[in-house]
């Protein structure tokens, strides 16, 4: 590693280890078949762990950004739905905790570290990585906005308590006239529309939502008018160090059950793992896991440190997620036969390491803004 | 109120090896953790503690890495806790430990419940406890299932084969815990963050006061002469077919023929 953990984020990691293999791993085959799992909800809130980075006066423990990529890269090792699920609730509270008012932040922050979960909504049917083309939109009504429009796979709805929804405040400055806004359960005009039925990922829940004549008091609105998109992207920086974390445990996982099957299994007379072949995957599969755990966890360092790190995160969710794609069908080739059942656990990895190539910024449009970014430098 | 919750850090594996030397555990290498009932010791004094109040001292004689377990112990919500530390007290057996916690617990002075696990898991006797109360001449119940404080006693319930024993001790007292008793807590963030700041104390043999004839090896009449894994040997295997029902007749039939029934 490139800097030491503290000793306070040594046992962070221990605990979070050792609650992933007993309680999260063993749920991870159930949840792909049954979908969201209230009861590991339940055990995450009583850990402590859906508020770890909010301030303790709201309610959270104060960690730094290092922390979190902690916490979701342990979960990961378990779970990635589970650490998927922890990332988008984060995603969503840190608009409130970077950009709300402390009115906002007092009364939602405690919920979001008590286990209230959040959800984050840009995306839309017709408007994924063209985020400026988003329909949403709310329209001011004396003290009121009232949002029409509706989302498309949105991670956590369905059972999100607290809804992050961007909408256009002012259609006519594309990108420049997006607001964010708060919307809780339950708000007259807010509809919960189908669930998605993933490929991966299953133990989130991912729904459309329908915005219909919804009222929203001026108070609603996180941050200034129409900078819901700067908001945004800035949220979606945090969130790609947490899609790193999410891929460097997600592969290690796949890594690990091939890496026992490759031991024992046995062909032309001694294991698998003996074979060169087998065993040049495993060094390619392990210098990638390496590479995206330390970019991963130096963004986290940057992050922690207050640096602008736009950049970096892109780099480290771009390069992770392709990776971590790569290792788990690699995985599923060194099982075989094995590998192409589900009884074997490694197909399932796969299919959840899919959505991070494309969840949350595709990689094309990282590689947009990568490359656009170090040409102009 | 107040509560000693005493616990042991034991290798994370069942794959230790003694030292030849020495005759004890070698702990090289081998990652700590709470023994398992000492946790439910500790989630049984912090439930305790939500309800009245209560203080929580957590206790434990061991090596300078026992600090770990101990910050574990004050990040699931202890108040406190005290290392019980020396070159001197290393090699003891289950009466100089004993001894050397109940030297702890008369320096401490004040307490009103003394909590332990039921057993370590690295030396199965479940007799330290026991040992504690008797120097200090207090009643003790074992092997609790729950535990509820009244006023000034404690409740609780122990397991036999064919009933349920509710037992009454007036306070202070001593009660070691099996794991039924409860679920114990994952030591939260924020409780980790909260613990480094939480006091942690080493004592000597000597701040308490110890008979250096009493401690270690030096007060430990009994040895570990070796631990092994017994043979398995393979006797004559006989294999029931047919339904559950006709299998569980043979069975009973073979154990009744052999008069093990």
């Amino acid at each position: 590693m490139l800097f030491d953990f503290t000793q306070e984020q040594l046992m962070i990691r221990d605990m979070v280890r050792d609650f992933t293999a007993k309680e999260v791993e063993p749920r991870d085959k159930w949840m792909d078949e049954n979908g969201f799992d209230h009861e590991l909800h339940k055990k995450l809130c009583d850990a402590g762990l859906m508020g770890v980075h909010l301030p303790e006066q709201y309610g959270g423990a104060d960690g730094d950004a290092i922390t979190s990529a902690i916490v979701i890269h342990e979960l990961a090792k378990g779970s990635a739905s589970t650490a998927l699920f922890v990332d988008a609730h984060w995603l969503a509270a840190d608009i409130i905790l970077y950009h709300g008012t402390e009115k906002q932040k007092s009364k939602y922050l405690p919920m979001a570290a008590a286990g209230k979960i959040f959800a984050f909504g840009l995306t839309e049917s017709s408007a994924g990585s063209d985020a400026a083309g988003i329909k949403s939109q709310a329209v001011k009504d004396g003290d009121t906005w009232v949002l029409n429009g509706g989302k498309a796979w949105i991670t956590n709805s369905g059972v999100a308590d607290v809804y992050i929804i961007l909408a256009k405040t002012q259609p006519e400055l594309g990108n420049k006239g997006i607001s964010a806004f708060i919307v809780e359960e339950g708000t007259e005009g807010l509809k919960i529309g189908k669930k998605e039925d993933k490929m991966g990922m299953r133990g989130t829940c991912t729904t459309e939502l329908s915005f219909d004549n919804i009222r929203l008091p001026a108070s609603a609105m996180v941050g200034a008018e129409n900078s819901g998109f700067k908001i945004a992207m800035m949220a979606l920086d945090g969130a790609r160090i947490s899609v790193g974390a999410i891929a460097a445990g997600l592969a290690e996982h796949a890594m690990t059950i091939a890496k026992h099957y490759a031991n024992e299994r046995t062909t032309f007379g001694k294991p698998i793992a003996k074979h060169q072949g087998i065993m040049f995957k495993f060094a390619d599969m392990a210098a990638h896991i390496e590479a995206t755990t330390l970019m991963t966890y130096n963004v986290a360092r940057m992050k922690a440190e207050g640096k602008r790190h736009t950049l970096e995160a892109a780099m480290a969710k771009l390069f992770g997620s392709e990776m971590c794609t790569k290792t788990c069908m690699e995985c599923i080739q060194v099982l075989g036969g094995y590998g192409y059942s589900k009884e074997y656990h490694v197909e399932r990895l796969a299919r959840d390491a899919k959505l991070l190539e494309i969840g949350e910024g595709t990689s094309e449009i990282l590689r947009m803004l990568i490359g656009a970014t170090i040409l102009a430098k | 109120m107040k509560i000693l919750v005493f616990i042991k850090q034991v290798p994370d594996t069942i794959n230790v090896r003694i030292d030849p030397k020495t005759g004890n555990l070698d702990r090289t290498g081998l990652k700590g953790v709470i023994n398992p009932f000492d946790n439910n010791a500790l989630e049984a004094a912090l439930k305790i503690k939500e309800e009245t109040g209560a203080a929580i001292t957590v206790v434990s004689m061991g090596p300078p890495q026992t600090e770990e377990s101990l910050r574990i112990a004050l990040a699931m919500g202890c108040d406190e806790a005290v290392i019980l530390c020396a070159k001197e007290l290393g090699g003891a057996d289950t009466l100089a430990t004993g001894y050397t916690l109940a030297s702890a617990v008369k320096k401490i002075g004040d307490y009103d419940l003394l909590l332990f696990g039921r057993h370590a898991v690295d030396a199965d006797t479940g007799q330290c406890g026991p040992i504690v109360a008797e120097f200090l001449n207090l009643p003790q119940i074992t092997f609790a299932t729950s535990i509820k404080v009244e006023e000034n006693h404690v409740i609780c319930e122990r397991d036999f084969d064919d009933y349920i024993q509710k037992v009454k001790v007036k306070l202070p007292a001593v009660v070691t815990v099996c794991a039924e008793i409860n679920e114990p807590r994952y030591p939260s963030p924020l409780g980790i963050m909260k613990a480094m700041k939480k006091p942690l104390i080493t004592w000597t043999h000597e701040d308490m006061g110890c008979d250096t004839e009493r401690i270690g090896k030096n007060g430990s009449p009994s040895i570990v002469r070796e631990i092994f894994e017994p043979e398995h040997t393979q006797k004559d295997t006989i294999m029931f077919s047919g339904e559950t029902d006709e299998i569980a007749k043979s069975i009973v039939d073979l154990l009744e023929q052999q008069h093990l029934i």
